[in-house]
């Protein structure tokens, strides 16, 4: 943040040069101010209406009872919304599902991600096909793969086919309605479809890996796996945690998945309750608790801006060594 | 090449196997959209269909009284949602680089603050709020509030951070205002940055869910991602019409990306350089 500061600093200084020899300066100044605000009227406007209104609102709400009959109508009530989610177990069965799905899911997508971007960048022919195959799923909407997925692990879909016709299962698996295996179907999908993204930022990462290192190493007799471990994978930390920052905040705002799965419900025994889908049950399929589905949806802000604010701190330090 | 020592075929056999794993759903999928019912739900491994029949796309594009307008309301959304993106972002991105006026850094501050705010705390207020404009289950509910995307104004930003000043003043000298030097000369040159902005806000509107799911209330009014899941209850998941329409929702972001596949690429390349 601070580069790009200072970036519009040296500009500003740039800009002010030539206009002292132009004799009108500060009525061409306050042109170009009219000119500047008249370019930025629609994102000021937009930007107040539904981003920075909306975070006050939100937190306003939190700390009313909404009720929503032709008007609006707001009830005062305090912190009740927050001592309530704090009492309610389907707050903490959805935390539990995030933080179970977030420990699955995180590190093998990140392994995975850096796994296929190393290959991928270790010089092989047909990088940029093997590359536009592999985004596929990144392009694709949630809504048209969880229902392809949906089948493909059915009673009747592939999958199970394979388990059973391998002899991993004796009788096809309903995993969708399943509390044992419907999280566990979305965790699968999800490493699925989001390593493509990851493995890109990793493949940016690695190209800036300078060639040197890997040349002294090879002089000093170290193989492919030595490489990744001790050059390739020190040299990405900071990537590294960007990509688990991203993951870990992914989990927390999972939602079309959960929801099209479990038909809204986080079911089958709240096995799919997601922290975003709660909040959209208790805002938009109960009846008045918007202000509670609000309260929630500023501790995930503050869960995910801590989770960020750890990450950072922790990037810090690394930068220090 | 730095790593010649790896066994080369290990490696081909990694990627190729991952881009199975990749390519098997959607092979799946298309391959089951040419199968009648009895074929897709009797199981089996086998991917080519016995009987194959077009009969599933007849159906949802000609019995099907709601999906043919789910894909014109899709196309329509994110083409308008599209257009007002590039011109908002790409007007805002020149303001903050090249115009001054005051609290121009605040505001360059906030944006990238804002850019940082989970979506799910503005959906509750955002519905509130639209609920009071009256434009709650329309297409605006769904063009407007996302007419401005944060990450595609700060990159235009950067963009004409670096844009040279002689082409804005020799448009000057030759008479031009800033509204015709940015319209005439400015836009047009930054057509690579545009089109990169374009083709991922496009992606973002048409694979959009939650926003459809809770704005949009009227059957008519539904875009395709939302229809597909009405698919389910209203034929009591019928995988035949889900996987024809699916494959549907997916073709044109399939041509898309291989059309403009050098502006996906840059694209990512931006992203990865977060």
């Amino acid at each position: 943040m601070g580069t790009q500061l200072e970036i519009n600093r040296r500009t500003d200084a740039a800009a002010q040069a030539p206009s002292p020899k132009n004799g009108k300066g500060s009525e061409r100044n306050r042109r170009e101010a009219l000119q500047g605000v008249t370019f930025m009227l629609p994102t000021l406007i937009l930007l107040f209406t539904f981003t920075l209104l909306p975070i006050f609102y939100s937190l306003f709400l939190s700390f009313t009872r909404v009720n929503l009959f032709g008007g609006i109508d707001f009830q005062w009530v305090g912190f009740t919304n927050y001592v309530n989610a704090w009492n309610d177990d389907r707050v903490w069965a959805a935390l539990n599902n995030t933080f179970r799905y977030a420990l699955f899911v995180v590190p093998i997508q990140t392994a995975v991600a850096l796994l296929m971007a190393a290959v991928l960048n270790s010089g092989i022919r047909f990088q940029n096909t093997f590359r536009t195959i592999y985004f596929l799923p990144t392009l694709t909407s949630s809504s048209a793969l969880t229902m392809i997925f949906m089948f493909l692990f059915s009673l009747n879909g592939p999958i199970n086919n394979l388990l059973v016709n391998i002899g991993l299962l004796e009788a096809p698996v309903n995993f969708i309605n399943e509390t044992d295996f419907a999280l566990a179907t979305i965790m699968v999908m999800n490493i699925w479809s989001t390593v493509p993204f990851f493995m890109t930022i990793y493949l940016a990462g690695l190209q800036d890996i300078p060639h040197s290192l890997y040349e002294a190493a090879s002089l000093d007799g170290a193989n492919a796996w030595q490489k990744l471990m001790k050059i390739t994978v020190p040299n990405l930390t900071p990537v590294t945690n960007y990509v688990l920052l991203m993951g870990i905040i992914g989990c927390f705002q999972l939602f079309d998945q959960a929801y099209i799965i479990s038909g809204g419900t986080g079911g089958p025994n709240n096995a799919t309750l997601t922290f975003s889908l709660i909040i959209y049950q208790y805002a938009f399929q109960t009846i008045g608790t918007m202000g509670y589905a609000s309260a929630l949806a500023i501790i995930l802000t503050l869960i995910i801006f801590t989770v960020s604010m750890i990450a950072r701190r922790l990037n810090k330090e690394e930068s220090n060594y | 090449m730095k790593k010649r020592k790896w066994p080369r075929v290990l490696l081909y056999v990694i990627l190729v196997s991952y881009a199975l794993i990749t390519l098997y759903p959607f092979l799946w999928a298309v391959l089951a959209s040419f199968k009648p019912y009895s074929e897709i739900v009797a199981g089996g491994l086998t991917l080519w269909p016995e009987n194959p029949t077009l009969a599933n796309y007849q159906h949802i594009f000609t019995n099907d009284p709601l999906f043919p307008r789910w894909i014109m309301n899709s196309f329509f959304i994110a083409t308008v949602g599209t257009i007002v993106n590039v011109i908002f972002n790409t007007m805002a991105g020149y303001s903050l680089a090249r115009l001054r006026f005051p609290g121009r850094n605040y505001l360059f501050l906030l944006i990238l603050a804002v850019m940082m705010v989970p979506g799910q705390i503005l959906l509750i207020p955002n519905y509130l709020i639209m609920r009071s404009l009256g434009i709650l289950d329309t297409y605006a509910a769904l063009i407007v509030p996302g007419a401005i995307n944060f990450a595609y104004i700060f990159l235009m930003r950067q963009f004409f951070i670096n844009f040279p000043r002689e082409v804005e003043e020799a448009a000057q000298v030759d008479g031009l205002n800033r509204f015709q030097t940015f319209w005439r000369i400015v836009f047009p040159m930054a057509k690579a940055s545009v089109a990169t902005q374009a083709v991922f806000v496009f992606l973002g509107f048409w694979n959009e869910f939650l926003k459809p799911l809770l704005y949009i209330t009227s059957p008519e009014k539904y875009t395709l991602t939302l229809g597909l899941q009405s698919f389910q209850s209203q034929n009591a998941t019928q995988w035949n019409y889900i996987m024809a329409a699916s494959v549907v929702s997916i073709i044109p972001i399939i041509i898309l990306y291989i059309l403009l596949n050098k502006y996906f690429m840059q694209g990512l390349r931006i992203g990865g350089d977060k």
